[in-house]
């Protein structure tokens, strides 16, 4: 019996000691590693600021701070901006960090042959220049209010010339942390960079898991096997976790925009009543209660409430279902027309598409729903653009951009838009930066080339302990730099 | 990619390559398909050996008990028991297992593979509660054959026989009834070892266990179509090598079977 009971106390964990290592969850699993590669979200919340940095940094409140450049000038023309960089920056593998890694960097996202998911971040570098080997300067084409901003986000971070082609399955940056091995469909592990220019991370290692099921999620938590979900994906069971001392429950916010996408290459989605009908059709409010269990802000434009030069346009299209039938009815759509609703895995889409296509049936819409995994959304929808309207997050900061793009998923072509975002490009004035923001919303909201609907929430629950973990997500990361655990 | 080739050629180069050990690569995360699988096999063939050991060892005895105590209140309660087992989705059962010893009493993992390299005991730990979820259900199925085969060869003339020689009944049970009425029960067992390899996706993704029912599930969604395609090949053919594993098993268990060639 007693050698019975040694044996049940050996499958017991081992008793509480000093912690100094994190396993965090996740739903989604990364395709790859390689940030600069492609547009998954899951990508950066595994390597941002924890493998990968680049010359500057966005930290937990969405400021800009310098990371591999010590300090910057920008010329009087707002055209030249000189980096002076960290001298004792090294790579994983041992490659040093200078101008030359910069150089290849940027003139390698910039390239026209580039799989970077965030291409026209670059396209205003005219060149990267070296005058000598701690110094980098970059001479824009234009004034380009965000080019430090940008120059934070994880498409820009600096890759070593030596490890391009293999940082899809072996990520090698300059970060606090190293890749240590990944465990397809199961997880991945990173251990503490000892060799770290900057104040080493205080985690000696870290473990992502990915866990897709909202219910084996919360079990998880409960039990102890994950330390921290910082994208919770089971927002019904956030009372639980509250009542329980031992997690911090979080709820921040994004940069997340949840849209509607319209294709606007398609019929009837080509007309502005159509486009305007569905957004008086939609209960925004309800979408938030139902689907978001009321986390969420409701949202009138591409923009986040709090960012600079917001303007509320909330109130554009209240829920006005008789106004859609008229207008669906002004544009010839007959009652009982079937629309395809393509639906990405997560629940502000699968269990938004439910909510949205009751409504709809309100209007006399019927609306198929066609859920899909990543991989075939990526494919049929944001690179065929084959598909009719599909529920998304857009999650990168400060993208009004991206509707002034030659052709995006939603094809939507203004050359009005484009005229006034080249403008707000080249405006160096705060306040005339901050009037053509507004004007660039409005514009939008007038247009609806997508249907606005909310702010998506940041539902994190971690161990009480915890400390250093990022409430908000300015930018998509699980920034671990300065994580650690309380005694 | 050979596709200028007709497709009985591809398809025969495929065969071949396959039949050499060369899976191809996965589109998803272009690795080799065979490393994937072998990392995955780590998780779901002992998964799979730790359900059917815990299945047996819990039918066998109790649908013998079962079948000697038959008509008295401990059959009917065994009775009872196993059919709400054979009622219960092995998922479901998984769910208050974790509720239970993960969640209320923290003394198992509720998801994921802690991995081998831990030490066997870290491993086993991460899996006993899945095989547990797995090995129920198919207890409760197991037990209920056992009872019946036992039952059928409890009424023959050779265990009449040899009580009637003196052997008592505990006796002839053992050593008469039981052996005799293994060939149901092993016929069983093997059919539930091809479901246990295959059928464990939900099992796996009740619990997050990185395995070939998860991959399987996870390379359908991705349409990662050259990783399904292996996958349903091996495990058709491990399928094969099991129903072929039984039937040797029943000329070991039946005498008679050995010799009819002979006879």
């Amino acid at each position: 019996m007693r050698r019975i009971l040694a044996a049940a106390l050996l499958l017991l964990p081992a008793g509480a000691h000093a912690k100094d290592t994190l396993s965090v969850g996740m739903v989604l699993e990364p395709p790859h590693l390689d940030v600069t590669a492609g547009a998954a979200a899951a990508i950066r919340e595994v390597t941002y600021a924890n493998i990968y940095e680049g010359l500057t940094r966005i930290d937990a409140k969405g400021d800009i701070k310098p990371a591999l450049a010590e300090s910057w000038t920008v010329s009087p023309d707002g055209k030249t901006y000189t980096f002076k960089l960290r001298a004792n920056a090294v790579f994983h593998d041992g490659t040093k960090f200078d101008c030359g890694v910069v150089k290849f960097s940027y003139d390698r996202a910039a390239a026209a042959d580039s799989v970077n998911a965030q291409k026209p971040l670059f396209a205003a570098i005219a060149k990267t220049e070296c005058p000598d080997p701690q110094t980098t300067v970059v001479t824009l084409s234009q004034p380009t209010a965000s080019f430090l901003f940008n120059m934070g986000w994880g498409d820009a971070v600096m890759i070593s010339p030596k490890s391009a082609a293999t940082n899809k399955t072996n990520p090698v940056g300059t970060g606090p942390f190293r890749f240590k091995a990944w465990a397809k469909g199961d997880r991945v592990e990173l251990v503490r960079n000892p060799d770290y220019w900057g104040e080493k991370a205080k985690l000696s290692a870290v473990t992502f898991r990915f866990v897709a099921d909202p219910t084996a999620a919360t079990a998880a938590m409960l039990a102890g096997d994950l330390d921290a979900f910082p994208l919770f994906p089971a927002p019904e069971a956030l009372d639980q976790f509250k009542a329980d001392k031992r997690f911090t429950v979080d709820v921040g916010s994004t940069a997340g925009k949840i849209i509607m996408s319209l294709n606007e290459a398609k019929k009837p989605f080509d007309d502005l009543r159509v486009r305007r009908a569905l957004a008086y059709a939609i209960d925004r409010k309800q979408y938030i209660d139902g689907v978001l269990s009321g986390f969420g802000e409701p949202i009138g434009s591409h923009y986040m409430p709090g960012d600079a030069g917001y303007v509320d346009l909330v109130g554009a299209y209240p829920y006005e279902p008789a106004r859609a039938r008229a207008l669906l009815a002004e544009a010839g759509i007959k009652p009982g027309f079937a629309m395809t609703i393509t639906l990405p895995p997560p629940g502000y889409a699968r269990k938004g598409g439910e909510v949205i296509a009751a409504m709809l049936e309100q209007v006399g819409i019927t609306a198929k729903l066609a859920p899909m995994e990543w991989a075939q959304w990526l494919d049929i929808v944001f690179k065929q653009y084959n598909y009719d309207a599909t529920l998304i997050a857009h999650v990168e900061p400060r993208d009004l951009g991206i509707y002034a793009r030659e052709s995006y998923y939603y094809n939507y072509k203004n050359p009005e838009y484009r005229a006034l975002y080249e403008k707000y490009l080249a405006a160096t004035e705060p306040a005339a930066q901050a009037d053509l923001l507004g004007q660039l919303q409005r514009k939008l909201s007038a247009d609806e080339p997508n249907v606005f609907l909310s702010t998506l929430p940041k539902i994190g629950v971690w161990n009480a302990k915890l400390r250093g973990m990022w409430e908000n997500a300015p930018v998509p990361a699980n920034d671990l730099t300065s994580v650690y655990w309380a005694e | 990619m050979g596709f200028d080739q007709p497709p009985f050629w591809r398809y025969l180069a495929w065969v071949g390559r396959f039949a050499l050990g060369d899976l191809g690569t996965s589109y998803t995360y272009s690795v080799p398909v065979s490393e994937l699988i072998g990392e995955r096999a780590g998780v779901s063939i002992p998964l799979a050996l730790m359900a059917i050991t815990l299945s047996t060892a819990i039918a066998i005895p109790v649908g013998v008990a079962a079948a000697a105590w038959r008509g008295r209140p401990a059959d009917a309660g065994i009775m009872g028991v196993t059919q709400i087992g054979v009622a219960m989705p092995n998922f479901w059962l998984g769910i208050l297992l974790v509720l239970l010893f993960s969640v209320r009493l923290a003394w198992f993992p509720a998801s994921g593979f802690a991995g081998w390299g831990g030490g066997v005991l870290q491993g086993l730990r991460s899996l006993l509660l899945p095989a547990l979820a797995l090995a129920l259900p198919q207890a409760a199925i197991l037990s209920r054959v056992t009872r019946s085969a036992v039952l059928e060869t409890l009424g023959e003339d050779y265990v009449r026989t040899a009580r009637a020689k003196g052997l008592g009944p505990a006796a002839a049970l053992w050593r008469h009834a039981v052996p005799n009425a293994l060939i149901p029960v092993v016929t069983i067992l093997g059919l539930q070892f091809s479901f246990l390899l295959a059928g464990t996706v939900i099992i796996e993704n009740v619990f997050t266990l990185p395995g070939l029912g998860r991959l399987m599930f996870q390379a359908i969604a991705q349409r990662d179509l050259i990783v399904v395609q292996d996958l349903v090949v091996l495990l058709a053919g491990s399928v094969i090598v099991v129903n072929f594993a039984v039937d040797l098993l029943y000329a070991a268990l039946d005498p008679r079977l050995r010799h009819r060639g002979a006879a």
